[in-house]
């Protein structure tokens, strides 16, 4: 046989298209199936007792407030002042100028709107607070004043914290704060004694689902993403690809996070639009594989499939 | 049971008879799959091989995250954390995961080295990354769903991305409620009938022979039956039906028809 064996997906008449009227051999899908379903039985069970499954218990605000309260008291004068990062997200939270992530001219992050709106003042700090039994009375205050007073008072005591020994609260210079180192003194109270944990998804709710609120402000503290580093998980680790633990994690996941760990995606303002798109691109290359000349070619080029068919060739 | 004027339920039809659309429906049915087409009781030569275990491991595994899944659905989220039951049947939910996407992957890998979307199995290989990809969102659904530090960390990464696209906003991480909805039902739903579907077509086109397969094969030639059409007794080594100036530009013929009578 001269003639190139073909690759095409096409159905034509050559002996892949046809139905197979060669030698057959007996072959019992159901039994195949009962093996194997006894033998991945077998394989997860034996897997299972000897590794098992990480659980790491979730943080929680309490333990956030907790363990570094002056981040904690420091990220909440940043949602006050409207400077965490959680304030500037942007779509879905929140319209923030100039936040989106753009690839040319295409803004997609835009196209929700605000869907999910969080106000980062109101909804982490003043709210939670207004549901104690008795509320501070800074918040009366806090609540009397215009705008620009609200931010320039959280704003200069978030200043004034950063630049404090320790960002210790407690050490932090004289100045015009106003009723914010009171209001963020009393979330900080609240969340040592555990009630913020519930209030602040919910709003004070006896249901719950949704913790959008609780992650992004956990997020926008030191604590959290410290942690998470400490367990290989940041972004430039790796990230969503692995598990606490030695446990494999999302695996699969590996192009995805590779993406981001090389350039032009590393230091680009809009690495994630990028490596989202860049990978529809190459799921879609994957599924039109057949119908790609040259990488559907790839195979008859590099005849691996000599050893899958070694008994069949030999026989030839 | 007496002889009946018209053929009672049950009773063998003539197919050509078919004259509803449930009837033309039947019909087309079992002209694609006829059951000895679907339930073999024998494969061609060729399928005897390692590299033909995989989908069956993968499908396997996916029983065995179905099972060790509504274990834990229907004890609760929150069992896991405080019983160690609870703990080994996450650990089985977990490692059956793992399982299929090795035995997936590989599968993948091979069908790709295989070239298996030859003659017309191009859907099957379109359909096999369709599950790959709804595998790997049903997976990452399942992370969100651990309730620990690792699932609040997950959330808070993902959401960037998901976001920087414009889906986070109906497509919410952190919202548990509505991941338990991807989770537990849609997504399942999708892999599963993905999955059937992709199966239903390796059933539907038989397993792809051997990329150099040829017609003067030992194999092949050993039962070649008629011809179908009373074609010339081409030489076998020829396909009969391949038009010369095709053989000569090298270029595939492009008989895309149905090629019924053939069969
Ligand atoms: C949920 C995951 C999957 C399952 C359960 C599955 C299952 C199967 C099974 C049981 C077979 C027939 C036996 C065999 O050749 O192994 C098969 C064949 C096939 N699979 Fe998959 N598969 C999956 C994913 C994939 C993926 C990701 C691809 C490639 C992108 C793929 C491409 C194919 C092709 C092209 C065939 C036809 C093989 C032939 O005719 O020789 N499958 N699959």
């Amino acid at each position: 046989m001269t003639r190139k064996s073909s690759v095409s997906w096409r159905k034509t008449d050559d002996v892949a298209s046809r139905p197979w009227t060669g030698t057959v051999r007996e072959y019992d899908l159901i039994k195949e199936l009962i093996i194997g379903v006894v033998v991945v039985g077998l394989l997860v069970l034996g897997v299972s007792a000897i590794f098992g499954s990480p659980d790491e218990p979730s943080v929680s605000l309490k333990a956030w407030a907790t363990s570094a309260p002056a981040d904690f008291v420091g990220t909440a004068a940043k949602e006050l002042a409207g400077t965490s990062d959680s304030a500037g997200y942007g779509p879905p939270y929140n319209s923030t100028a100039g936040a989106t992530q753009n690839i040319g001219p295409v803004d997609l992050q835009s196209l929700s709107g605000v869907r999910l709106p969080i106000d980062t003042a109101n909804d982490f700090v003043i709210t939670p607070l207004s549901t104690l039994p008795s509320p501070p009375t800074a918040l009366a205050r806090w609540k009397a004043a215009t705008a620009q007073q609200r931010s320039d008072w959280a704003a200069a005591y978030s200043d004034a914290l950063a630049a404090a020994p320790d960002n210790d609260p407690a050490k932090v210079a004289a100045g015009d704060y106003g009723p914010v180192p009171a209001l963020t003194g009393a979330l900080l109270d609240m969340a040592r004694q555990g009630s913020l944990d519930g209030v602040l998804p919910s709003g004070g709710n006896f249901y719950n689902m949704d913790y959008t609120r609780s992650l992004l402000f956990l997020g926008d503290g030191g604590y959290f993403p410290d942690l998470a580093a400490s367990q290989h998980l940041s972004g430039d680790q790796w990230g969503v690809m692995n598990e606490t633990g030695d446990t494999p994690g999302q695996s699969w996941l590996w192009l995805f996070s590779l993406l981001y760990q090389v350039e032009p995606f590393k230091s680009a303002p809009n690495a994630d639009a990028l490596v989202v798109v860049t990978m529809l691109v190459l799921t879609a290359l994957l599924a039109l594989l057949p119908f790609i000349p040259g990488l559907r070619s790839i195979p008859r080029l590099i005849p691996l499939h000599r050893l899958v068919w070694k008994d069949y060739y030999r026989n030839r | 049971m007496t002889a009946q004027a018209t053929p009672g339920q049950g009773a063998p039809v003539d197919e050509a008879d078919a004259h509803t659309l449930t009837g033309r429906a039947r019909r087309w049915l079992l002209r694609k799959l006829p059951p000895d087409k679907l339930l073999p009781e024998d494969q061609p030569s060729y399928v005897m091989s390692w590299a033909y275990v995989f989908g069956m491991g993968a499908i396997a595994s996916l029983l065995w995250i179905i099972i060790s899944g509504i274990v834990l659905g229907l004890n609760g989220p929150q069992w896991y954390h405080v019983s160690s039951l609870g703990s080994f049947v996450n650990s089985t939910h977990l490692w059956s995961v793992e399982l299929f996407f090795i035995f997936m992957v590989v599968h993948l890998w091979l069908k790709f080295w295989m070239a298996a979307w030859r003659g017309g199995r191009a859907l099957t290989w379109i359909t096999g990354v369709i599950s790959f990809v709804v595998s790997i969102v049903a997976a990452f659904t399942g992370y969100l769903l651990q309730t620990n530090f690792d699932s609040q960390w997950i959330a808070f990464e993902a959401k960037d991305a998901l976001n920087a696209v414009g889906v986070g906003a109906w497509f919410n991480v952190a919202n548990l409620g509505q991941l338990f909805t991807w989770h537990v039902t849609l997504l399942p739903l999708a892999v599963g009938a993905v999955v059937v579907l992709h199966v239903l077509l390796v059933r539907v086109h038989g397993v792809a022979p051997p990329l150099e397969a040829a017609e003067s094969d030992a194999q092949l030639l050993h039962s070649r039956p008629e011809p179908a059409e009373a074609a010339e007794p081409a030489e076998a080594a020829e396909p009969a039906e391949v038009p010369a100036s095709a053989e000569s530009s090298g270029t595939q013929p492009s008989g895309i028809e149905p090629r019924g009578a053939a069969q």
